[in-house]
Formats: C-alpha cells, structure tokens, sequence
C-alpha cells in the first residue's frame, strides 16, 4: 500500500544491476527472488484498482444501478394496483404536458432562487467575517465549528423546533403583541412559503458557510496588501481582489445549495404544512400512491435539470483548482 | 492587517455574525426549554411549571404510536455501520487516488454525482432497484447503501485533503530504512492520518444517525429514528416530541463533543511524540 513512489525511487537501481529477462539461468535463489519481486511489482501496480475497488462498487450498486432502473421503470406502464415492464412515453406525456408539472417547477425554481440568494449573502459575510476579522487561529477553528456543529445534528428536529418559535401561539407573536406592535397573531409566520424559505436557509447555509470558507482562508493575504499599497479601498479590495478569488468556493457552496433545494420535499411539506408544492414533494405524493413510473419520469425530468444548473454553474466559475 | 485598529466593519460583521449564530442555536434552544414543560403544558409557551415529566413519559411509558427504543438501536447500528464502512472504503479510495490510475477520473465524477444528485432520487432508485430484483428492502441493506452514497464522496474529499498536505518524505525515509510497504503504511501513514479519520467516522455516523430522504423508501417494514420522529410529528401533540428531540440532539451533540475531544488528544499525543 501507498508505494507512491516505488516505481521511481528503490527499485531502478536495484533492478539495473539484475535485470531478470537477461539473465536467462540465474544462480540459484535468484531465480524466486525475481519471480517475488516481479509479483511484488505486479501488487504494486495493481494496488490503486484494489483500493479503489469497494468504492467503485458501492456506487455501482447503490447509485449507477438505481438511476438506471428509474429510467428503465419510467418507461413502464401502471394501474392502480401494481407496476408492469412496457415502453411507453405516457408518464413522460403527462408530465411534460400536465400545467400543475409546470407550475410546481417554477414554484421550485423560486424556493431555489430565493434560498440561493440569500444563503450566499449570510454565507459569504459569515465566512468572511471569520477569515479576514477573526486573528487567532484557534478562535477562528473554535466559531468555525459553532456554525459546523448543527449540520451534524438532526434537520427533522431543527425544523420542528421552529413550530413553538413561529406557530400562531409562538414565541415571536406573543413577543410582538406583548410589545403592541400587532393586535393580533400574524399567521404567515408558519406553514407558508415564508417559513419554508427561513427553514431552508436555516438547513443549507452551513452548506456555503465552509467552502466558501474555505477558497478565503487560501488567498493569499500579501495580495490584499498589495491591492492596499496600490491605493485601493475595503470595498474595491473586496470586490476586485476577495470576490473573484472566492468563487470556486461560492461556486461549490452553490452546487450544494441549488441541489439540496430543487430535491427538498421533507422541509417543503413540513414547513408548508402541505400547502406548497415542490418537484420533491410531487415526487414523493406519487411514491405514496404507487405511481412509481410517473415518479420515475419526474425524477428523471429533475435530475436532467439539476445536471444542466450544475454544467451551469461550472461553465461560469473554473473549480478544477479547489479539487 | 494585524497591525490595523478594528473598524466600524468589524463590529458590525461582529454583530452579524453573533445574530447567525442565534439564528442557527435559537431555536434549538426553544424545544430545549419546552421538553422541560409542566405535565399539563402544551406545545407552545408560556412554561406551565417544569418538570422531567416528558422526559419519563418518552424513556418508561409505552407509547401511543412509534417504537422509540427500537428505532434508536437500529439508527444507532446503522449510523456505525455506516461510519466503519465510510472510514475504510474513503481510506482505502484515498489511497487509490494518490496514483494515477486507469478510470480514477470516471470514478472521482461519479462520487461528487453522488453527492449532487439528489436524495429523494436515490431513495426511490434504491426502492424500485430492491423491488425489481424481488428483494425486500431493509435498513442494514438498502438504507445502509443509500446512506454510504451520502457519506462516501463526504469522506473522500475529506481524504484528498488530508493526501493533499501529505508530507511524502515520511513514507521515503520508512522506506530507505527498510520499511515494507505495510509497515510503512501502519507505523508512518496511519499515525499521521487517525485525527482525519475519527473526522471522516464522526461524518459517517453522524450524517447517518440523522437521514431522513434517503431512508424514507429504503427502510423497509422497520423505522429508523428520524422517520420515527417524522411519524410523530403528524401524531404526537404533546411536549414528548420535544424531549425526543432534545435527547436525540443531546447525543448527537456528544458524539460531536467525544469525536472533536478524541482528535484533539490524537493531535496532541503526536505533537508530543514528535518533539520528544
């Protein structure tokens, strides 16, 4: 394992002064001593295809395999009571044509618009704040991980825990009317677009949080001096010199966000209370109805549209170099 | 810019930052202090008295719904399988990938397509791949596969980081002093890497601990514990939901709290060997 470097360094010297395939009839020993090292080298160079073998496979089974066969059981037909191998395009028809399809999009598309624009702005000033205003290193790894810690704990239970803060009978309407500035609850407060967007942001900004982060800590603190000698001020040194060396991190932190938005259904139908719709959430009704070719075909339909945002993204910002 | 006065930007980013924070804690904090409702208390506030009474009720009490204690165990193996499995096949892939080798760029596509495509597909992939072979999803099969899609490409660019600031001339001198190649992976590499990898197992098992969209179709006839505390969220009006949700968190925020200590200690231990 790991002999990086076998091939380049030890070996060539060795072998250089016994070449196996010229000597023909070695002294005696020497002859398993090549075979050895001729399998050791054969190991050694096999080594990387062994190690990467399980993960190759793992995501055969587990991710190659399924899309397949939700593409494959798109094409299937189905009743009200069971699935059956066909090749028919009526679940990508209906689809396509039904407007309640078209409507749920741009209702996702909003959801991903809205929530996109805002978990970049809090992000972006977060990540930076602790970057360039943050000095000690060890303070800087310590709020680091205050803003990491909630996205290693449970998004069901940190969405519920937004019902006693925002409900009719919550903490921030009785905040406001206690203070007189409304006489009564304010009901969009939750199960509405507006708290599936708060909830999201709460989930997902943690996703832009690090890499971002993580493309500001790299940049080399010499340019900002010298884009400071050079007579410019905070706001041309951000946007001349931090912006555009932070996007391959606001890049990846976008990718993260824009998927996890357009497959949302869990924080959709829990935060709406089922009053708004996204691709996810039509997905998962027509999983629970046993509509699984219909769900195929929106699955397939979503996962085209999430590729082609993400071919977006990465044909605007170059993150070859963060990898 | 050390040598700089604070400027009005610092405070402000300060306060900013301050409010993210309240923010990402406050509501946690909410069914924090509600789970400790009086037994005649209800969902919202004011506090009706306090008390552990929920507390009692979720751990002693036979429940109306759900199967708490048996969802916990079974999110609890799953989340270690998981992590072992993350642990190992991420090492052993970060290995791979430190040499060139015939479809590493394939394969490096279709671990960040795996972290991209998303979780709703996966579960319904997995699902309908489990029904037409005939074979009955279960939690340690299909849920145990879909949450290594989740935790795989995590755990893998985890280790490309670490390979990535890898000093090689450790392994050379392992080497030139006459180190097999496992030796030189067990006494040089791996002392180096284990803090990274207690982060690559505390990511294993805590994102699976914690998956719901992937589990949903892929669970089988048995409930993992987030869809357990998604069943009682239709059903359950009284505080117990909270104390579930502060225990779970509780224990989720220990495992974070024994991980981050146990690569502090690795880190330390390390340095000291060093100098000394």
């Amino acid at each position: 394992m790991s002999t990086e470097k076998s091939g380049v360094r030890g070996l060539p010297h060795r072998e250089t002064v016994h070449p196996p395939s010229l000597h023909p009839s070695p002294r005696r020993g020497e002859g398993a001593e090549a075979l050895h090292r001729n399998a050791r080298m054969t190991l050694s160079r096999l080594a990387p295809y062994l190690q990467a073998t399980p993960l190759t496979l793992i995501l055969a089974a587990f991710l190659v395999l399924p899309i397949a066969t939700i593409a494959m059981v798109s094409f299937w037909d189905y009743d009200s009571i069971q699935i059956f191998p066909a090749f028919v395009f009526t679940n990508y028809e209906e689809t396509i044509t039904s407007p309640v399809t078209w409507n749920t999009y741009i209702n996702t598309f909003k959801y991903t618009l809205i929530v996109w624009a805002l978990t970049l702005l809090i992000g972006f000033w977060v990540a930076y704040y602790l970057a360039f205003h943050i000095r000690s290193t060890t303070m800087q790894m310590l709020l680091f991980l205050i803003c990491t810690i909630p996205f290693l704990t449970s998004n069901i239970i940190r969405m519920i825990s937004w019902i006693p803060f925002l409900g009719r009978n919550g903490l921030l309407n009785q905040t406001l009317m206690t203070m007189g500035i409304i006489d009564q609850p304010l009901e969009f407060l939750l199960f509405s677009d507006f708290s599936v967007v708060l909830a999201m942001v709460h989930l997902y900004t943690l996703f832009m949080v690090t890499p971002i982060f993580n493309t500001l800590m790299r940049i080399d603190r010499a340019l900002i001096e010298a884009a400071r000698d050079a007579g410019a001020n905070g706001w041309q040194i951000l946007t001349n010199v931090i912006i555009p060396l932070a996007k391959p991190g606001i890049a990846i932190g976008s990718i993260f966000v824009v998927t996890l938005v357009m497959g949302d259904f869990i924080t959709v139908r829990f935060m709406s209370g089922g009053q708004s719709a996204s691709v996810g959430l039509m997905m998962a009704n027509q999983i629970a109805l046993l509509q699984y070719p219909a769900a195929a075909a929106n699955a397939v339909i979503l996962l085209i549209i999430v590729l082609m945002l993400v071919g977006g993204i990465l044909r605007v910002v170059n993150i070859r170099k963060e990898l | 810019m050390n040598s700089e006065k604070r400027g009005l930007g610092f405070y402000v980013l300060t306060a900013f930052f301050v409010l993210f924070v309240l923010f990402l804690y406050g509501p946690l904090t909410t069914i924090f202090i509600l789970s400790f409702q009086g037994p005649n208390g209800g969902l919202t506030f004011p506090m009706n008295g306090s008390s552990v009474h929920w507390f009692k009720n979720l751990l002693f009490e036979q429940q109306a719904v759900g199967d708490f204690g048996g969802a916990f165990t079974r999110s609890l193996l799953l989340g270690l399988m998981t992590m072992v499995a993350t642990v190992v096949v991420s090492l052993l892939a970060g290995l791979a990938f430190r040499r060139r080798f015939l479809g590493s760029g394939p394969l490096f596509y279709l671990t960040i397509a795996s972290l991209i495509v998303p979780s709703i597909l996966i579960s319904l992939g997995i699902g309908l791949a489990f029904q037409v072979f005939g074979l009955n999803p279960a939690w340690y099969s299909s849920a145990f596969g879909a949450h290594l899609t989740w935790t795989l490409p995590f755990g893998l660019l985890i280790m490309f980081a670490v390979f990535n600031r890898f000093n090689p001339s450790y392994e050379e001198a392992a080497r030139d002093l006459g180190a097999t190649s496992w030796q030189t992976f067990a006494h040089v590499v791996l002392p180096i890497i284990l803090p990274s990898l207690v982060g690559v197992g505390l990511f294993g098992f805590t994102l699976s601990y914690d998956e719901f969209a992937r589990t949903l179709m892929t669970a089988g006839t048995f409930n993992t514990l987030p869809l357990e505390i998604y069943g009682m969220t239709t059903n359950v009006t009284t505080p117990v939901l909270y104390a579930l949700g502060t225990v779970t968190t509780v224990f989720s925020m220990a495992i974070i709290v024994v991980a981050l200590i146990a690569i502090a200690v690795l880190r330390k231990r390390r340095a000291r060997k060093v100098a000394g």
